[in-house]
C-alpha cells in the first residue's frame, strides 16, 4: 500500500511538473529576449527627479486623456474629458455639467481617439492639446497650464468625428472629419438609399490664436464614404489638409467584404487657404445645425453651454480647386506628413506596400490639370503622377507613420506586430522591430509636427494577452517604448495604460508651463466665500445655497440646521489654500452624486437633495494635513414643512 | 542549538534597534530642554529661516502699509487666526513683541521649512494641536505689510 502511494506520488508529482512546464510555456510572454541589456538605466528616473518627456495618450473608450512620463513610463494624470469622473467630481458638479452637454442633452461618455498639441510654425508650442469624441461628434480642448478640459465643441452634420482633431502648422484650424457618411441633413430614410443620399461632412474648427476658443468656422461637403484620418501640411504643403478614405465603394452592409472592393481609394487632399477665400467671397451656403460650445472658464471656475444654430457648407462642386482626390492603395488608414511637408504617406491597411505621395508633383498635376477622371465632380489624380516611391513589402496591415527628424520614418504594421523603420526618399527598410501585441498608432515626440524630438517611440498596442500578471479576461491595453537614437530600435519598458490608447503626443517637459494655484483674488465664481467671514447659508424657496470655505483643516460652516425633506441644497465650497497641490474633497452622506475635489483657490458645488430628517456628517475626502480626519462637520435635515431655525456656525460652542 | 543562535541573535537586534530609538528620543528632549532654558532671548532674536534675513523697522507705524496688510490678513488668514484671540492657530496680537521681524515674514512666506526646521516653529505646531500653517503665497511686500499691520494690535 505504501509503495503504490509512493508510486503515485511520483507520478502525480510528474504529471504536475509537466503540467506547469507546459502551461508555463502557454503564458510565457513572447520576445522577452527583445530588451535590450541596459534598458532598466535608460527608463531609470530617480526618485525625486523629473521626466524628459511628457506623453499624452488618449483614453479611448475611457473617454478620458491620461498623461504619463517618458521614459519612465509612470502615468502623471488622468484629465477627465468627454466621460464623468467622480474621483474629480467632473460631470458630476454643478460647475462643470455644461461641458457634457450636447444638443441632445447630457452626455457622460465618448471614445476619444487622438490627441494633438497645438502648433505654432509646425512645433508643438506646450499651450493646448486637443482630442476628439468619436461617438457624439465632439473636439475637446484641453489647457496645459491647468491639465484641465476647458472647452468642448460639437460637430452637426457629422456621423462620427474619427479623422479628428490634426491641426495646422499655427493652430489656425483642427480638423473633423466624419468617420460615418449619413444623409445631410439628418433624414429618415431607407438605409439602402445610401448611395448618392449619403454625404460625409470635413470641418474646419478655427482655434483663437490667443484665447484658444475655437468655432465651427466652416464644412467641405464631401461624397458618402468613411473619412478615416487625416494630417494636415506644413512647410510646402501649409494650407492644405489630407483625409484618408475608405469605403468608396459606398456599402452599407457587411462592410469588411463591401468596403474592400476597390484597389484603390482616395486621400482627399483639401486646400483650406482656397476654402477661405470662397468663405470670403460668399460662396458657401448657411444650413441649419444644432449643436453646442461648452466652454470652462479659470475665474468663474464654471462652464457655460452656448447653443449654435447655424453652419457655412462648402460643396467641392461648385469650389473648383478646393478638393483633389489622390489614388492610393488600399483602405488607407492613417495619412502622415514628413516634417519637411513634401512627403505624404498613405498607409494602406489592405495593400502589400506602403505608397508615398509627392506634395511637389500633386502641385504639378494639379497645375497641369492631370486629371484620370472625376468622382462625385471632384478631380482624381493620376497615382503614377504623384508618386514620391513605394516601400515595397514591408510588412502586414500597416497603419501608422511618424517621423524622427533625421530622414527616418516608423510604420505600425497591425497584422505582422512590428515597428518598421525605413528611410525617406530612397525608400529602403532599416530596421523592424516586433511589438507586443497587435501595434495601432505610434507616437515620436512631435513626430508628427516639423520638428520631431527623435528620441523615444512609443507603440500602443491593441492586444496585451500574456504580457503582464493576468486580471481576468480583460487585461489593459500596453504601451512600448522604444529608443530609436540610434540605428536600431531597442525595446526599453512596457507599461499599461488607461483604456484604449488610440494616438498620442509626446513634448519635452521644458515646453510646459504648468500652473500651481488658482488666485483667490481672482476667484469670480457667483457663489464664491473668499473668506470664512463671507461663510453663510441663504434659503431661496427650496434652493439652500451654503457658502461655504475649506482651509486646513475646518469647513466653515460646519454646522447647519434647518435644512428640509425636499430641498435641494447646493454646497459651493471654496478651497482657501493658496499652496500647491493643496486640494480639499468634500462628500456628504447618502448624496446621490460624487464628491468635490477643489483646488486650492477655486470653488466647486455639489447639489444635495437629503431624502430622510437626520443628522448627516460631511468631511473632506482628500488626506490634507494631520487633522484631515477632524475636517468635518454635520448637517440636521428636518421634516418637510417643519419650521427648525436655519443657522449655521463654526467653532462656536453652546455654553448652555 | 543552531535555532537558538538564530533567537538569541534575532533578539540582539531588535534591542539593538530599540536601544537606538530610545537614545535618539533622549538626545532630542535634551535639545528642547535647551531650547526652554534659553527661550525669553533666544526668541526673540531668532530670524527664523527663510528670504528675509534683515530687517529693521522704523520708530514710528505705517498707517497705510498697516491698512494694506489688514486687507491681505483678512482675505488669506483669518480662516485660522483671529487678531485678537487664539483660534487655529495664535492670535497675532503682541507677536511683535515675542518675535523677530525677520522671523514672522519668514513664518508666513516659508511655512514649510520653518516647521521643519525652525524650533520655535515645531514647539508652536505642538502647541497647536499639529494644526500646520499653511502657505497662502503672499508676496514678501505682502507679508511686509501684513507685519506692519501686526505692529497695530499691540
Amino acid at each position: 500500500m505504501k509503495q503504490l502511494l509512493a508510486k503515485l506520488l511520483v507520478l502525480s508529482t510528474t504529471v504536475a511538473l509537466l503540467v506547469s512546464c507546459g502551461s508555463k510555456d502557454n503564458v510565457a510572454p513572447r520576445g522577452t529576449d527583445n530588451v535590450v541589456s541596459d534598458a532598466a538605466s535608460k527608463t531609470y528616473v530617480k526618485p525625486g527627479e523629473y521626466d524628459e518627456f511628457y506623453a499624452f495618450l488618449s483614453g479611448g473608450f475611457s473617454g478620458q486623456l491620461s498623461v504619463y512620463g517618458l521614459p519612465s513610463g509612470r502615468l502623471l494624470k488622468v484629465i477627465p474629458t468627454f466621460s464623468v469622473d467622480p474621483e474629480k467630481g467632473y460631470g458630476f458638479n454643478e460647475e462643470t455639467k455644461p461641458m457634457l452637454e450636447t444638443s441632445v442633452g447630457f452626455v457622460p461618455w465618448d471614445d476619444a481617439h487622438h490627441p494633438e498639441l497645438s502648433q505654432t510654425n509646425g512645433e508643438t508650442d506646450g499651450r493646448w492639446i486637443f482630442i476628439n469624441g468619436n461617438n457624439t461628434p465632439r473636439i475637446a480642448r484641453i489647457d496645459l497650464g491647468t491639465f484641465e478640459t476647458t472647452e468642448i465643441i460639437e460637430i452637426p452634420n457629422s456621423g462620427g468625428n474619427h479623422s479628428s482633431p490634426f491641426t495646422t502648422e499655427n493652430t489656425e484650424y483642427v480638423v473633423a472629419g466624419t468617420r460615418f457618411s449619413v444623409p445631410i441633413p439628418q433624414e429618415d430614410i431607407a438605409i439602402s438609399e445610401y448611395k448618392g443620399k449619403f454625404k460625409g461632412a470635413l470641418s474646419f474648427i478655427s482655434v483663437d490664436k490667443d484665447s484658444g476658443d475655437m468655432g465651427l468656422a466652416f464644412q467641405v461637403l464631401m461624397p458618402g464614404f468613411d473619412y478615416d484620418l487625416a494630417h494636415s501640411g506644413k512647410g510646402k504643403s501649409h494650407g492644405w489638409t489630407f483625409f484618408t478614405t475608405y469605403n468608396t465603394e459606398e456599402s452599407n452592409t457587411l462592410m469588411e467584404v463591401g468596403a474592400s472592393q476597390n484597389d484603390k481609394d482616395f486621400i482627399a487632399a483639401i486646400n483650406w487657404k482656397k476654402a477661405e477665400e470662397y468663405i470670403a467671397q460668399g460662396k458657401f451656403k448657411e444650413v441649419p445645425a444644432n449643436y453646442v460650445n461648452n466652454e470652462y472658464s479659470d475665474e468663474t471656475h464654471s462652464a457655460v453651454t452656448k447653443r449654435l444654430n447655424k453652419v457655412k457648407v462648402l460643396d467641392p462642386v461648385e469650389c473648383p480647386g478646393l478638393v483633389y482626390f489622390l489614388p492610393t492603395p488600399k483602405s488607407p488608414h492613417g495619412v502622415d506628413v514628413d516634417p519637411s511637408g513634401e512627403y505624404i504617406v498613405g498607409n494602406g491597411k489592405l495593400s502589400a506596400d506602403l505608397t508615398v505621395h509627392s506634395f511637389t508633383k500633386v502641385l504639378d498635376a494639379i497645375e497641369n490639370k492631370k486629371f484620370e477622371g472625376e468622382a462625385y465632380g471632384i478631380p482624381v489624380l493620376k497615382m503614377e503622377d504623384i508618386l514620391a516611391g513605394i516601400v515595397k513589402e514591408p510588412g502586414l496591415g500597416p497603419l501608422h507613420t511618424e517621423f524622427d527628424g533625421r530622414g527616418n520614418a516608423y510604420t505600425t504594421f497591425f497584422i505582422s506586430s512590428e515597428v518598421v523603420k525605413w528611410k525617406l526618399g530612397t525608400w529602403e527598410v532599416i530596421d523592424r522591430q516586433p511589438t507586443y501585441y497587435s501595434v495601432g498608432h505610434l507616437m515620436i515626440p512631435g513626430g508628427d509636427s516639423a520638428k520631431p524630438d527623435g528620441k523615444y517611440l512609443v507603440a500602443m498596442n491593441k492586444i496585451t494577452k500574456d504580457r503582464y500578471l493576468p486580471t481576468g479576461p480583460e487585461m489593459n491595453h500596453s504601451a512600448q517604448l522604444y529608443d530609436i537614437s540610434g540605428e536600431k530600435m531597442k525595446l526599453l519598458l512596457d507599461f499599461p495604460t488607461i483604456g484604449e490608447p488610440h494616438y498620442a503626443q509626446g513634448i519635452a517637459a521644458s515646453k510646459i508651463k504648468s500652473k500651481k494655484i488658482y488666485k483667490l483674488e481672482e476667484n469670480k465664481h457667483p457663489y464664491v466665500a473668499k473668506t470664512e467671514a463671507d461663510a453663510k447659508v441663504v434659503r431661496e424657496g427650496k434652493d439652500v445655497h451654503v457658502y461655504m470655505t475649506s482651509i486646513r483643516s475646518h469647513f466653515a460652516p460646519d454646522n447647519i440646521e434647518g435644512i428640509k425633506v425636499g430641498d435641494n441644497v447646493y454646497f459651493h465650497v471654496t478651497n482657501l489654500e493658496q499652496d500647491w497641490d493643496v486640494p480639499h474633497g468634500f462628500a456628504v452622506m447618502k448624496a446621490r452624486n460624487a464628491e468635490l475635489l477643489i483646488m486650492p483657490g477655486q470653488t466647486e458645488t455639489l447639489l444635495w437633495r437629503p431624502q430622510e430628517p437626520g443628522i448627516y456628517p460631511m468631511y473632506c475626502t482628500d488626506f490634507c494635513s494631520a487633522l484631515h480626519q477632524e475636517m468635518q462637520g454635520y448637517v440636521r435635515v428636518s421634516p418637510a414643512g417643519s419650521n427648525t431655525e436655519l443657522k449655521w456656525s463654526v467653532g462656536e460652542v453652546d455654553e448652555e | 542549538m543552531k535555532k537558538v543562535i538564530l533567537i538569541l541573535s534575532v533578539l540582539a537586534f531588535v534591542a539593538c534597534g530599540g536601544d537606538k530609538k530610545e537614545s535618539k528620543e533622549k538626545e532630542s528632549s535634551k535639545t528642547e530642554k535647551a531650547e526652554k532654558k534659553t527661550e525669553g532671548g533666544r526668541k526673540k532674536n531668532s530670524k527664523g529661516i527663510g528670504p528675509v534675513t534683515e530687517l529693521k523697522l522704523p520708530e514710528t507705524i505705517d498707517e497705510s502699509m498697516a491698512a494694506e496688510g489688514k486687507k491681505v490678513f483678512d482675505a488669506k488668514c483669518t480662516a485660522c487666526h483671529k487678531p485678537d484671540k487664539k483660534y487655529i492657530g495664535p492670535a497675532p496680537k503682541g507677536v511683535t513683541k515675542r518675535r523677530s521681524p525677520e522671523w514672522i515674514m519668514n513664518m508666513i512666506l516659508n511655512p514649510e521649512e520653518m516647521l521643519e526646521k525652525d524650533p520655535i516653529a515645531k514647539q508652536l505646531y505642538r502647541d497647536n494641536n499639529g494644526a500646520v500653517m499653511a502657505n497662502q503665497d503672499l508676496t514678501k511686500e505682502e507679508a511686509r505689510q501684513v507685519l506692519e499691520y501686526f505692529r497695530t494690535l499691540e
